[in-house]
């Protein structure tokens, strides 16, 4: 722990942050506020760049939620740097809190009560105390962080629409509209406001975000292996591991490789 | 537990559902029956005992009852009257009667052990007629009784689905997150500038008080529309700072113009929800009055991410439905609500509907 702790803010909207940053003064006097950013891709690029030990993680921001936000850091965290402890701030979500209740992660309902906070900080002193800088023990912390995020993540799913699987996907070519049988499909790719639709032979654009798209697909079927990665398990031919641990995939009737978040690690593991 | 799921013929099962509606029915012809028989008993046969009347008249009434109320569940009886649409309905009825009045007789002649077509062509003429009149009034009766219970039915139905509709339009803008989010905006507000804080509380009463109205008056002057998207859009100013910026353009000679109440409120909120607070860097939202001739056209614009960005849950296009139906309620077909993406990003809603001199 660094003599004087430090903190990063992730709030959009600017009279939250700034009481946030007023009732942190007052319950920590000795944290310092690295940074205040208002949407999930500079919280991202300030944590990594900043490396602060605390992080006030916003729910709902624009860009990127808090959550996919804390995912994505965890992914892009360099190992051999401890994790910072991470706080989730909502005004209201019922998801998250429910998934905070089951999981040990500390939360601050907004608006910020002196009091809650008082009993968050000082949970967060005693995380950042405990912390040694083994190595082995900063990565089963990331693990840790790992595990809560997949459940709050999945806790705010959307229910999967009932009907069954999605048995084809319809792409509109030109003027026409062709029906591409899921079975076709190597894996789908989030790119900007569309989704690229990968088969062995072409690649279509369908506007369905992903996270819509998610629930439809038949669950032991298609994997989610990143934020924007959605692959057919029975495509997948190798996970090879690299010198830092990251995994990628490669696959029958693609030449592509894919990345794998380590929040989708689990999901390869020997048998 | 076999039997239980055994699937019965279509008729039989309709006939199994309505079994307590037609005891019910049958109760009600057998009261018919005796008071049949009370009145034919003191108009024309005095001489006989009164157990004569009585008997035909049931044997009849029983008859006729399981005639048409059988006949009407094996022929599709319509949803509006419980009875069979136009000749089939009319053939039933008929048939009815009549095989009712003849088997009911020959029940009865069995009882007595005489036979009535022995009596002279004017008596059996005026039982016959006497019994296709009654007939006849006691079908009528149990006709409209259908009739008018199938429209209470429905009347009921309609006035539970525009309960549903305010209760709806409700929840979606008393969301708790909204609310939530403007409270805790609101509480920092208080330690820090409480002349602004008393300001958004102001506008937040102005905008509970009318969204909660909104459900009891129809209608109200643009210009009201108009000051309600302010409060609307002051709240949601305070709350997303400089990402925010609005215009709200009404001409001052359509001031008056009366719209229904809050009726571009779900399409600037789904501009705000989808458009502005999804995207980094924020935008404007821009609502404008235009009369063109006889037409009065009201307008809401973004800068928004548009309708292919990602939607928070609960992006449903309720907003827009919510609007469409009651354009539609309040002008009738005359009225059109368009909605255009353009393909670099945010959206446009056009309502146009006929104005009021």
């Amino acid at each position: 722990m660094n003599p004087t702790p430090t903190a990063l803010l992730a709030e959009d909207e600017p009279l939250l942050a700034q009481a946030l940053r007023a009732e942190l003064a007052r319950a920590w006097p000795e944290l310092a506020i690295a940074a205040t950013v208002g949407d999930g891709a500079s919280a991202v690029a300030q944590s990594l760049a900043l490396k602060p030990d605390v992080l006030f993680f916003d729910i709902r921001m624009p860009g990127l939620s808090g959550l996919e936000a804390a995912a994505e850091l965890a992914d892009a965290w360099a190992p051999g740097t401890p994790f910072p402890a991470l706080v989730f701030v909502t005004a209201y979500d019922q998801y998250a809190v429910q998934a905070f209740e089951a999981q040990a992660v500390d939360y601050v309902l907004k608006p910020v009560q002196a009091a809650r906070l008082q009993k968050t900080v000082s949970k967060v002193r005693e995380v950042l105390a405990r912390r040694s800088p083994d190595a082995i023990d900063m990565e089963a912390t990331l693990g840790h962080t790992m595990k809560q995020l997949r459940h709050l993540l999945e806790a705010g799913q959307p229910a999967a629409p009932t009907g069954g699987p999605l048995r084809m996907v319809q792409v509109s070519v030109g003027s026409s509209i062709r029906m591409v049988p899921v079975d076709e499909v190597v894996f789908f790719e989030a790119a900007d406001k569309y989704v690229r639709v990968l088969t062995a032979g072409h690649e279509y654009l369908i506007r369905t975000p992903l996270k819509e798209l998610l629930p439809q697909l038949d669950p032991n079927a298609f994997w989610q292996v990143h934020r924007g990665t959605v692959v057919r398990t029975s495509a997948i031919d190798s996970v090879l591991r690299d010198d830092q641990g990251k995994l990628s995939l490669t696959l029958h009737g693609r030449p592509e490789k894919l990345a794998v978040s380590r929040l989708y690690a689990h999901l390869f593991r020997p048998m | 537990m076999r039997n239980a799921i055994t699937p019965l013929p279509a008729a039989l099962r309709a006939i199994r559902l309505d079994s307590l509606d037609m005891f019910r029915h049958y109760l009600q012809t057998l009261a018919f029956s005796l008071a049949i028989s009370a009145v034919l008993y003191f108009t024309s046969s005095p001489d006989k005992p009164y157990e004569v009347p009585m008997v035909y008249s049931l044997c009849i009434g029983t008859v006729s009852w399981a005639i048409i109320d059988f006949g009407r569940h094996l022929i599709a009886p319509s949803a509006e009257s419980g009875w069979p649409s136009g000749l089939s309905g009319m053939v039933l009825t008929a048939f009815g009667i009549v095989g009712g009045f003849l088997a009911g007789t020959a029940a009865a002649d069995a009882w007595f052990g005489w036979s009535s077509w022995d009596q002279s062509p004017a008596q059996l003429r005026t039982t016959w007629v006497f019994s296709l009149l009654a007939g006849v009034a006691v079908c009528y009766y149990f006709y409209t009784q259908g009739r008018s219970s199938y429209l209470h039915g429905k009347m009921q139905e309609a006035e539970r689905q525009a309960t549903e509709a305010r209760l709806k339009l409700l929840e979606t803008q008393l969301e708790p997150h909204m609310l939530f989010n403007t409270l805790a905006n609101l509480r920092a507000l208080i330690a820090t500038d409480p002349a602004a804080a008393l300001d958004m509380l102001d506008r937040m009463i102005a905008y509970l008080r009318a969204t909660l109205g909104a459900s009891r008056t129809a209608e109200h002057p643009l210009a009201a529309e108009f000051e309600r998207l302010r409060d609307y859009l002051e709240l949601i100013s305070v709350r997303m700072g400089p990402r925010l910026r609005y215009t709200l353009d009404l001409p001052p000679e359509l001031a008056a113009q009366p719209v229904p109440t809050l009726l571009l409120q779900p399409l600037v909120e789904n501009s705000i929800k989808h458009g502005l607070e999804p995207k980094v860097e924020g935008g404007s939202v821009t609502v404008r009055a235009r009369r063109q001739g006889a037409w009065l056209q009201l307008e809401v614009a973004d800068t928004g991410v548009g309708p292919g960005g990602e939607r928070p849950s609960g992006g449903s296009g309720f907003g827009q439905t919510q609007v469409r139906e009651r354009l539609a309620a309040a002008y009738g077909p005359s009225a059109t609500m368009e909605f255009i993406a353009p393909d670099d990003g945010g959206t446009r809603t056009l309502l146009t509907f006929p104005a009021k001199t």
